[in-house]
């Protein structure tokens, strides 16, 4: 260290700008730890200090809440729900995001603004507007009415599709993003060196754009996963009594029966869920920039 | 891969016969347009079965878009492409069972090397020990036997390549298109590459239309050369004649070096040409139809031209001859490109062997050049 050499002189030279903008993530990590972190712990930490009892009453007491039937019936609806909803929304977005990727012009613009724009409208504002819609007097049903196609009003709403269908819609933005990044990356050269050794555009697809588009199908399809189950707006407003998902019954811990170690116990559950997921969405996402995709 | 050679049966030799052959293709008339521009115009040109026959001009010439015409991406706005007297115009690019090798090479990166040469075969729905033994066949003419298991994003560009090349032929197309595939590698494996393209190509007889803007490169492999500037096709002939015999000064030119002096062409008759330029020389050219009177010029390659110290310009019935100044001499290793300065005119560049014993002549020096009227060329003065 006394004697003064270039190799340590370049080497804290490399290092210092570095240091530097990691502080330009200070303000960011300030307003999670602040917002998030804290009374995340704080929650936690006091409800279950305000359990008075022992361990082994507090662990009796939450194998008997998470072995309950109405937690086990609202985590398998949930999940269920998410499930559907996953497919559905990969199954509507892909070709979506395909034809985004492949076509050009005004169409494109006209389909990027009606799936961009309602990402920025309020989830509530959205979900009263397929209330709207699919009403028992809602549009859908006057129309069908009217055109003679139908006898009764469809039950449209206040039931799993009526939840289907608005969460569907709301999440189909991410979805489509997302495919869209990885389609982005194939090199559209590849589809024309399919067809031109020999290739149906159904075997060129299957076997060169949809293997190259997968990773964006799972990373997609995990983003709409977890934030499927953490729905709360959507089924409250849109669901029948059957529709009971998680974050509705850890609101009815909260509002109706004022049970905090409860409400604690079943978000922590989702919470660890979440992160398990998103676990898997970060490996994915790092072994896709390990295998050189752009 | 070395499973499927074990298990597979001992191989009937008739499969891995290379291909008998190729085809003819015939343009006629093909023409593209984009709005008001046609980027192909019109062109019409006839390649014979196993012939390699390169498509050359400069980027934006129309070249590739003749390619992908033939290959079925793009749609011509005009004429007819004839496979041995087929027109393929409602074949779909599928169907037209051309090997293409793309100029990035178009590498599936989610398979491995045997995958990505398998690939025609598994779209045809081949047997699978065929499949194996067909792949192992192609693999081992890029002399890729080895990497077969290798992922093909971890192969260097040269290898890449092979890839490419081996997935193009490895269903014994009768016609390989090949869309400037040599452009991203550097000089020494690019000329390698060319030897090796042209020997596979040779020993399986295929008709190969390769596309390129590297004149080398078209003059090394090809059996003809189309010459295309503008959409059109200026000149096609075998490499050495558009080369000796270009018909106008843009192929001249893009060929490679080229002396084009003007002036005006005489109009006496007789079996020799004159030029008269404007210090009063006279230059002479065999006649041919190129030479009506007017304003013309006269070619000659650099490497033609021959040197000496003197002014003294002798009166050789079989030989041009004009003195003037050194201007300029660069040293290029194997020759010595010397830039001469007429009394009057545009210089003269003249291509001077390296060779034992060949002292650079000094700046300044009184030279006359020297070139047979035989390899000189008149060409009209508008391009």
């Amino acid at each position: 260290m006394t004697v003064a050499t270039l190799r340590p002189a370049l080497h804290v030279a490399s290092r210092a700008p570095r240091d530097r903008t990691l502080l330009l993530m200070v303000p960011a990590w300030a307003m999670l730890i602040v917002m998030f972190l804290v009374p995340l712990t704080l929650f936690f930490v006091r409800t279950f200090m305000e359990f008075d009892g022992t361990t082994a009453e507090f662990i009796g007491q939450a194998q008997d809440l998470l072995f309950s039937q109405p937690y086990l019936t609202a985590l398998g609806t949930t999940n269920w729900i998410a499930l559907i909803v996953t497919v559905t929304v990969l199954l509507i977005g892909y070709p979506i995001a395909y034809y985004l990727t492949t076509a050009k012009g005004i169409g494109v613009r006209i389909v990027v603004l009606s799936i961009v724009l309602p990402y920025f409208t309020s989830i509530i504002v959205r979900t009263f507007s397929w209330m709207v819609l699919l009403g028992e007097h809602g549009l859908v049903n006057e129309a069908l009415l009217a055109a003679g196609l139908i006898g009764h009003p469809l039950p449209l709403m206040y039931n799993r599709l009526g939840v289907l269908i608005g969460m569907s819609y709301v999440l189909l933005p991410y979805m489509v993003l997302t495919l869209y990044a990885a389609m982005r990356a194939i090199d559209p050269s590849l589809m024309r060196a399919a067809s031109s050794l020999g290739a149906t555009g159904f075997y060129a697809f299957w076997r060169v754009y949809f293997p190259l588009s997968l990773h964006g199908v799972v990373s997609g399809g995990l983003i709409v996963y977890i934030l499927s189950i953490g729905f709360f707006i959507t089924p409250a407003l849109m669901g029948g009594q059957h529709d009971i998902m998680i974050a509705m019954l850890i609101d009815r811990a909260l509002e109706v029966a004022v049970d905090w170690p409860s409400a604690a116990l079943m978000s922590l559950t989702l919470l660890v869920v979440t992160m398990v997921l998103y676990a898997i969405y970060y490996r994915i996402t790092d072994i896709r920039r390990l295998i050189g995709a752009r | 891969m070395a499973m499927v050679a074990e298990l597979a049966p001992p191989p009937p030799p008739a499969t891995v016969r290379p291909a008998a052959g190729g085809s003819a293709i015939e343009l006629r008339g093909l023409t593209k347009r984009y709005g008001d521009e046609a980027v192909v115009n019109d062109i019409a040109v006839s390649i014979a079965p196993g012939e390699f026959f390169s498509l050359l001009g400069p980027s934006g010439s129309g070249k590739t878009t003749t390619l992908m015409m033939l290959a079925g991406f793009v749609r011509p706005d005009g004429g007819g492409i004839l496979v041995d007297g087929a027109d393929i115009a409602a074949v779909p690019p599928q169907k037209r069972g051309f090997g293409m090798v793309f100029q990035n090479y178009a590498i599936f990166p989610h398979l491995n090397v045997f995958e990505n040469v398998a690939f025609p075969l598994r779209a045809r729905h081949w047997a699978k020990d065929v499949i194996g033994e067909r792949v192992n066949w192609a693999l081992d003419l890029v002399r890729l036997g080895r990497f077969a298991d290798r992922d093909a994003r971890q192969l260097s560009g040269g290898q890449q390549q092979r890839v490419a090349l081996a997935r193009a032929i490895v269903f014994h197309p009768h016609v390989v298109l090949m869309d400037e595939p040599l452009g991203a590698l550097d000089k020494n494996l690019r000329f390698e590459m060319q030897v090796e393209i042209k020997e596979i190509q040779q020993r399986l007889g295929m008709t190969v239309l390769y596309v390129t803007h590297d004149q080398e490169e078209a003059m090394s492999m090809s059996d003809r050369i189309a010459i295309m500037n503008h959409g059109r096709i200026d000149q096609v002939g075998p490499p050495g004649e558009i080369y000796e015999r270009p018909a106008n000064p843009f192929v001249g030119r893009f060929l490679g070096e080229a002396n084009m002096i003007e002036g005006t062409v005489t109009p006496e008759l007789g079996e020799v040409a004159r030029l008269r330029l404007p210090s009063g020389q006279e230059l002479r050219a065999p006649r041919e139809n190129s030479c009506d009177a007017g304003p013309g010029m006269l070619f000659i390659r650099p490497e033609r031209v021959e040197i000496a110290p003197g002014t003294a310009v002798s009166a050789d019935p079989s030989a041009n001859a004009l003195a003037g100044t050194v201007h300029r001499c660069s040293f290029l290793g194997k020759i010595l490109r010397y830039s001469v300065d007429l009394d009057g005119a545009a210089p003269i560049t003249v291509d001077l062997q390296n060779a034992a014993g060949v002292t650079p002549l000094p700046v300044g020096a009184r030279v006359v050049m020297r070139w047979p009227v035989a390899d000189s060329l008149i060409l009209s003065g508008d391009e």
